[in-house]
């Protein structure tokens, strides 16, 4: 049995504090036993989720179009491929990452050979998000796994049918020994976050992000927390238009309508430019998702009628009122709100103070482009950040004075592509860092190791201490042989 | 500490005007932390003596000189850190670069810890200074000499705007943890550790918690005069010359072979003797128990009878000179205190074995230490250690020098910390790791924009897996089709 199923008797879940404690205490136990620290269980962990992802992507679209009416192409790219890559990528370097790194040592620890291993942290819990449910579920497992540890993977309750997927795949294609699934919601990540863990990877928001770092701090358990916040890109108006624009689209509406953390949250460009970019965005949109948008099947739906209002809510505030110059139709049966462009809204409007995460992009005008790296700075620091510009001296100054957990120059999202990145946010957007390798660092314990032989030590380290032996140790440690030499010899006054 | 929060938003003011990235900043303010050092050798000597009556030589190998070390090295290597790393790209990236830029993470606080009250401040200093970043030290109110030497002292050698050093005790330190910070670097015990990171979590903080934790030091059955001895000495001087055992990576208890324990106890007798003389508490080479709460805590711990009865050597207690004297206790009962708790004193339980084997079943069965001393020449058990048990560090044959080493990451994992720092690792703890990518505009592949259809998704599919004859193929129309239609 791969996944705790959640018996729902009169609505009531059955994994309570009782059922998590003896989950974790099953797997603690496998763990102990030494069974996923060899490389071939590692190795056929990871060959069995790229199997897994490879012999079912349609039922993983099937399940991301009932969760989310993700357009195929996006559930097949965005979240499979993107699967199947991190796992071809860990297979292939598993062996490197686990070789011990030798490290040099010093003249004070003389004569000695030193190594740092990685080893494995223990069980993990990892708690992933809706919006990407199959790959933000699955990534940090394949960096769990390749690190050797056990994990609990508990999906958003909010995607349920990927939820239910995940559960049934989970429990067929890996060791149900120390691999587990658990479904639920509130109730059952409360019973899971009692438990001590030794790695707590949580996708989501920041809210949430808090709780799960106080439930972390009674165990003293590190966490990784990938967050969001409002990811901006900065338009300057010495860019190429075109290509710009299309690179906005394909990273906010075409990541999930919107509904993704590295999506550009907000634009900010010039006064001056600001209308060419409007015509362009309109043009560019047409172009993708015809004339009537909103029966697009190449546009994610919004996930649930809570998130909708919430959307609604931004659309509605007085604030941006008479703002809207693209878009703005909304079909609240279908859950479903039309690419909308708002143009010059206020800074203290709700969609500005709050991550938007679905359809709606505010494009804010200043007079100088810099401008707007105060404008960004000023807030907290963002997952991401983008600029479009040819401007080199802008490019660098943007590269060294924005704060951002990653940034891409004439872009969007491509970074969360390459795995010899670190992916991560900084401040409210989160802690940790993962893809790749960074990865099997989330999941490792950096241990240090020193050898020694019983030879060479220097009688100067122990007690009784003398002035002889301070002077000595002073003159190694600043390496000043001549001191060294003196001081043997009672010649220094060190 | 009238305004807090103004000071500290001042200090926020000034860090975001960029005033602690440049190379230049960074090496002055290192530069005067080695001038404070150097400068000020004989107050920090009397500071740290009165303190925690450490001898000078102690002081100047575990405090003073070890962060001279540490900070050369940083100044060394510190353009090299500094520098932005280069990421590989897949050749189908066309025009795109990216690389990995660290950048300060903003306004840091460090608290620190009563027993190397100057070395450990100093040390996370350096990595927080290397890094660019803004920094409130709040040093132990524990150790009161020497945060007070730090509270006048380093404004003298460093930018004030950019470190400032507030002394304080719990409320202070309680006051310091409701602000928000960009790190928290916290020394000191896993109680207050839980409290640090609590109070992080409110503002998103991460934390680098250096814990503790009990340090064992297994020691195999050796047969050499030679190896026998410079074990012994080496655990001694681990256990009683840092700071009279009052050290996180301090060796807490041993593990031994029955056979081998009267040997092992005899050996230390005698080094013990060469080091401290006949009575130690005249020696001035070993250092007091920091106050007399923590005095009292040691000695409760011997309080048991049956405790009491397993004392081989020394026991000898003087709570005016809050002298403990180097103490050894053979098979202490196991559900004891001494056993249970970190010991942090002149204390040195050691239990015995049927084969030192099972020393590793008696770790795993513990919470994970900081670190993990075996004394042994066995591969096969060294590597039993290194494959079984988990712990911050392992050090085979020796003990504590594992904290010079500015090549190796120093922190717990577990119950006995969460973070790394020393050399590289201090530098890399305190920055964030910016991911950049640069694109060009000339290079788009037509098959990345909506509408979708099959065909630019069997395109993506070759461009992912690096298929570039799969492209081609595509491209032309020959390729391979997916079995997968989309609707």
């Amino acid at each position: 049995m791969g996944s705790e199923v959640v018996e729902k008797s009169g609505g009531k879940a059955s994994f309570d504090v009782g059922a998590a404690a003896e989950l974790v205490e099953g797997l603690r136990g496998a763990f102990a036993a030494g069974r996923t620290r060899s490389y071939h269980w590692r190795q056929s962990q990871l060959q069995g989720l790229l199997k897994m992802t490879e012999e079912h992507e349609q039922e993983i679209a099937d399940s991301l179009r009932a969760d989310l009416s993700k357009p195929e192409f996006e559930s097949f790219i965005y979240e499979a491929a993107m699967l199947k890559n991190s796992c071809r990528l860990a297979l292939k370097e598993l062996k490197r990452w686990m070789v011990p790194e030798k490290a040099k040592t010093s003249v004070t620890t003389f004569p000695s050979s030193a190594e740092i291993l990685s080893e494995p942290l223990g069980v993990v819990l990892i708690i992933s998000a809706w919006n990407y449910p199959y790959y933000l579920s699955l990534d940090p497992v394949v960096g769990a796994i390749a690190a050797g540890n056990a994990v609990v993977l508990k999906p958003s309750e909010v995607a349920p049918a990927t939820s239910s997927l995940l559960a049934k795949l989970v429990g067929e294609y890996l060791d149900a020994t120390c691999v587990r699934v658990v479904e639920g919601a509130v109730p059952e990540t409360s019973a899971l976050l009692e438990q001590k863990w030794d790695k707590i990877f949580y996708t989501g928001n920041g809210r949430v992000g808090r709780i799960i770092m106080a439930a972390a701090a009674k165990h003293l358990t590190p966490v990784v927390l990938e967050l969001g916040g409002k990811s901006p890109a900065v338009v300057d108006s010495d860019t190429d238009l075109k290509v710009s624009c299309r690179r906005i689209i394909v990273g906010k509406w075409g990541c999930n309508n919107g509904q993704a953390c590295v999506s550009p949250d907000y634009i900010i460009t010039t006064k001056d430019y600001a209308p060419k970019l409007v015509d362009a965005f309109k043009h560019e949109l047409e172009k993708f998702y015809g004339k009537n948008p909103l029966g697009s099947k190449d546009l994610s739906r919004i996930v649930n009628s809570n998130h909708f209002s919430r959307l609604s809510k931004l659309l509605d505030d007085d604030k941006v009122s008479g703002k809207v110059v693209h878009g703005g139709q909304r079909d609240e049966s279908e859950l479903r709100i039309e690419p909308t462009i708002l143009l010059d809204v206020p800074r203290d409007s709700l969609i500005m103070e709050e991550e938007i995460f679905g359809p709606l992009l505010p494009i804010l005008t200043v007079t100088k482009i810099e401008e707007s790296f105060d404008i960004i700075n000023s807030g907290t620091k963002p997952l991401a950040a983008y600029l479009f510009t040819n401007d080199k001296k802008l490019k660098e100054k943007f590269v060294t004075c924005v704060m951002a957990g990653g940034m891409v120059v004439n872009d969007t999202t491509v970074h969360l592509a390459v795995p010899t990145v670190p992916f991560g946010g900084v401040g409210e957007s989160g802690m940790g860092a993962y893809h790749g390798k960074f990865s099997f660092d989330a999941f490792s314990h950096k241990k240090a190791v020193v050898y020694r032989s019983f030879m060479g030590d220097a009688a100067l380290r122990y007690p009784p201490y003398t002035s002889l032996k301070l002077r000595l140790m002073r003159a190694l440690i600043t390496g000043r042989l001549f001191t060294i030499l003196g001081a043997i010899f009672g010649l220094s006054s060190d | 500490m009238e305004d807090l929060e103004g000071e500290l938003g001042a200090m926020r003011e000034y860090h975001d005007g960029g005033n602690t990235r440049d190379a230049s900043w960074r090496r002055a303010q290192l530069r005067g932390l080695l001038l404070l050092l150097l400068e000020n050798q004989a107050e920090i000597f009397s500071a740290l003596q009165q303190d925690l009556g450490k001898h000078p030589a102690e002081a100047y190998r575990d405090e003073i000189g070890s962060a001279v070390k540490s900070i050369n090295y940083a100044l060394h290597h510190l353009k090299g850190w500094m520098s932005n790393k280069k990421a590989k790209l897949p050749a189908v990236a066309l025009l795109t670069t990216a690389a990995i830029i660290p950048e300060p993470l903003g306004l840091v606080l460090i608290i620190s810890s009563w027993n190397f009250p100057i070395g450990l401040s100093i040390e996370s200093l350096i990595g927080v200074i290397s890094a660019g970043n803004s920094v409130v030290l709040k040093p132990s109110e524990l150790a009161p000499t020497c945060s007070s030497f730090l509270a006048r002292k380093m404004p003298l050698y460093l930018d004030t705007k950019a470190v400032r050093v507030i002394e304080g005790g719990p409320a202070i330190g309680e006051q310091l943890l409701l602000q928000r910070w960009d790190k928290i670097f916290f020394t000191g015990s896993t109680r207050v550790g839980r409290i640090v990171m609590t109070a992080a979590a409110k503002h998103l903080t991460p934390v680098t918690l250096e814990l503790g934790g009990k340090c064992p030091a297994i020691v195999d059955t050796l047969s050499s005069s030679w190896d026998k001895k410079a074990a012994v000495e080496r655990i001694l001087g681990a256990k009683f010359s840092a700071c009279a055992g009052q050290a996180c990576i301090g060796i807490d208890y041993i593990l031994v072979e029955q056979k081998f324990c009267s040997a092992l106890v005899e050996l230390m007798r005698v080094n013990l003797k060469t080091m401290f003389g006949e009575n130690p508490k005249q020696s001035r080479s070993i250092a007091r128990i920091v106050n007399r709460h923590h005095f009292q805590r040691l000695k409760s711990l011997l309080d048991d009878p049956k405790i009491r009865g397993s004392v081989v050597h020394g026991g000898f207690m003087d709570e005016d000179d809050l002298f403990i004297e180097p103490t050894i206790l053979v098979d202490p009962p196991l559900e004891s205190a001494i056993m249970e708790d970190e010991i942090f004193g002149p204390l040195l339980p050691i239990i015995t074995l049927n084969k030192i084997e099972d020393s590793i079943r008696f770790l795993k069965s513990r919470p994970k230490p900081l670190s993990i001393y075996a004394f042994t020449k066995d591969e096969s058990l060294q590597r039993r250690i290194l494959s079984e048990t988990s712990s911050g560090s392992v050090v085979f044959n020796d003990a504590l020098i594992q904290y010079l080493a500015d090549a190796l990451p120093f922190g717990g994992v577990g119950g006995s910390g969460i973070g790394k720092y020393h050399g590289k690792f201090s530098f890399d703890e305190f920055s964030h790791q910016k991911a950049v990518a640069w694109r060009s505009f000339l290079v788009d592949f037509w098959f990345r924009f909506p509408p979708w259809n099959g065909y630019k998704l069997q395109l993506f599919q070759n461009f992912y897996e690096y298929d570039y004859i799969g492209i081609v193929l595509t491209v032309l129309g020959i390729g391979k089709q997916r079995a997968i239609h989309l609707s």
